[in-house]
This record gives C-alpha cells, sequence and structure tokens, in this order.
C-alpha cells in the first residue's frame, strides 16, 4: 500500500504501524508528534496503531520560529 | 523587578523571546543567554532527518521553558490540531495562538484566533492569543479564558516599533490578564515604551536575532525591559505644555 510521510509517498507493507513510519525519518521517540489523516496519534499508540493505503502521516517537531 | 506571573506560573524575567531569524543555534544559544529570558518560543514542523542539533536542546539546556506557537496556520482548525501536535511533542498545555491572514501583512486574523482560542480553553490548554492592538477583542478573549493577549506593536520583523501606543494603553485597561507586546519591536527603546505603557512583558525574536551583535541587543532589551517596568511602576510625572521651575524663582 501507499502512504504518504511529510508530503512524500511511501510504498510500505500492510499492517505497517505509525512506529514503524516515523522510524522512516528518526529514531527519536520525544519532542516528536505524529497526526494520521489530521488527527494526533498519541506517542503510546504509535506501536499499536496501523497505517491503512492513502493514509498522511505527519511527523512533527519544534523548530526555531516566533 | 517583581513577577510576570501568567496562569499562575512565576517568572523573573519579563522579556519573552522568540527563536527564528538566528543564523545558528550558536548565536541563539548566547543570545538567549544574554536576554536572560525564561520563556521562549517555538514552531512546529515537519521533520527533518538531516537536521542537525534541536532548538529544544538549546532550552534544555539553559532551564527556559518552551512556548510552542501556531505559526503557518490560517485556519482555527490548523491551529487547534497544531496546538494538539506541540502538547503530544513537548508535554505543554501553553500555546501561542497565532492566526495570520495573509503573507504579506502577517496580521492575525481576529476572528480565526478567537475560534481557536475558545476551542483550546475547553481543550484544557494555557493560551495565550496573538492579536492586532484591539481592546474589543482583547477583552472578548480574556473572558473566553485565555491567560494573556499578546497584541502587536507592528508588523512582524517589521522593526517598526509600537505603531499605536494609545491602543496598547487602553488594552492594558482593558484586560486584567497580563499583556504582551508581541512583534514590531525595533530597538530598546521600543521594549521599554511596551513596558512604560503597561505591558506585563515584551515578547521579540527579529530585533535581536538579525541585530548585527545579537548579544549585546539582547542585553540591551533585557535592560530596556526591567527599565520599563520600573519607571511604571514609579509613575511618570504628567506631560506639560509650559515648563515648571523645580528651583525656588525667588532669588
Amino acid at each position: 500500500m501507499i502512504v504518504m510521510i511529510n508530503g512524500a509517498s511511501h510504498e510500505v507493507a500492510d499492517g505497517t504501524t505509525v512506529a514503524q513510519a516515523v522510524r522512516t525519518l528518526t529514531t527519536a521517540t520525544t519532542g516528536v508528534a505524529v497526526a494520521v489523516n489530521d488527527e494526533v496519534v498519541t506517542r503510546s499508540s504509535w506501536e499499536t496503531t496501523a497505517l491503512s493505503d492513502r493514509d498522511r502521516v505527519e511527523v512533527l517537531t519544534a523548530v526555531q520560529g516566533g | 523587578m517583581d513577577d510576570l506571573i501568567i496562569a499562575g506560573e512565576s517568572f523573573s524575567s519579563r522579556l519573552i523571546m522568540g527563536t527564528g531569524g538566528a543564523p545558528s543555534l550558536d548565536v541563539l544559544d548566547q543570545a538567549l543567554a544574554a536576554s536572560g529570558t525564561e520563556l521562549t518560543t517555538v514552531a512546529i514542523r515537519r521533520l527533518d532527518p538531516n537536521a542537525r542539533g534541536s532548538v529544544l536542546d538549546v532550552l534544555r539546556k539553559r532551564d527556559i521553558k518552551v512556548l510552542p506557537n501556531t505559526a503557518g496556520c490560517f485556519t482555527a482548525g490548523e491551529a487547534v490540531l497544531t496546538a494538539r501536535l506541540a502538547r503530544e511533542a513537548l508535554g505543554t498545555n501553553w500555546i501561542k495562538v497565532e492566526v495570520i491572514s495573509d503573507e504579506r501583512t502577517l496580521l492575525p486574523d481576529p476572528i480565526e484566533t478567537f475560534d481557536a482560542a475558545e476551542r483550546l480553553v475547553a481543550d484544557g490548554f494555557v493560551v495565550l492569543p496573538y492579536i492586532g492592538d484591539d481592546p474589543a477583542l482583547a477583552r472578548r478573549l480574556e473572558q473566553a479564558g485565555c491567560s494573556a493577549v499578546m497584541p502587536l506593536g507592528g508588523p512582524i520583523g517589521s522593526g517598526l516599533g509600537i505603531r499605536n501606543p494609545h491602543s496598547i494603553e487602553l488594552i492594558v485597561e482593558a484586560v486584567s490578564v497580563p499583556v504582551v507586546l508581541d512583534a514590531g519591536i525595533g530597538t530598546a527603546s521600543d521594549a521599554a515604551l511596551a513596558m512604560e505603557l503597561g505591558c506585563a512583558a515584551v515578547m521579540l525574536a527579529t530585533a535581536v536575532t538579525r541585530a548585527q551583535r545579537p548579544d549585546l541587543m539582547a542585553v540591551a532589551m533585557k535592560q530596556a525591559v526591567e527599565a520599563g517596568r520600573l519607571a511604571r511602576l514609579a509613575g511618570r510625572i504628567p506631560r506639560r505644555r509650559y515648563a515648571e521651575a523645580s528651583s525656588p524663582m525667588t532669588p
């Protein structure tokens, strides 16, 4: 299936979790937040939340600004 | 100097810093240290796997409380999602709500800002909204449960100073939550003026981070905020049209 991770499309196996999607970008687990289709997925649910085809995953962190 | 208190939390510095515009994390680190700030904003963006160092490491090392913002949002919905992501990433329920109306002026959209503020207060956030210099809106936001209001002095990054000091004074009179002068500060006298007008704190970034010597300007801002606060507490003399002798007029 295809999922979008931070705007880039990725071919991933069925059953891929949010945690696995995050690990394609970073090994960090603190200072990072995830939204799937504009809904926050809390860190405690990353391992148990499976992605679906065409899901939009946003992996965000704090940057300089404001 | 007396403490700044926002939502029951005390800060001994009345200078809130931003982190935007610094040429490097090292320059930012030095400027933050020199400013004496205890509260500093960050933005929330897509994680860049190639980024080296993190602004969060700088703030953690200096023991500065992080205030995430919703910079880059154009709608209340975007701001609410960004606030929830910030809470998840940073473990804080404080949020500076910033919803802009267009990219040319970066002026805040009052309707979307109010909508976002109401929703975030209901969701348990400590909400500090960035707004125009509008006393009526400031009062409505206080009634909606915001913990402070952050009116602009001038457009973001403009360095134009406080374009309408009278409106800032009216906001200070209109609300009992802290008024934080945000945006437009160009140099130290602007920061001092904000405090003399009765603001509880000043928020700035570009004026320091893009100064030729950020570390020096950070000290200037720290001292200007302190001087302005002391002048406010001291109570200035009334302005007079003509001279008033301070020495006896009799020989």
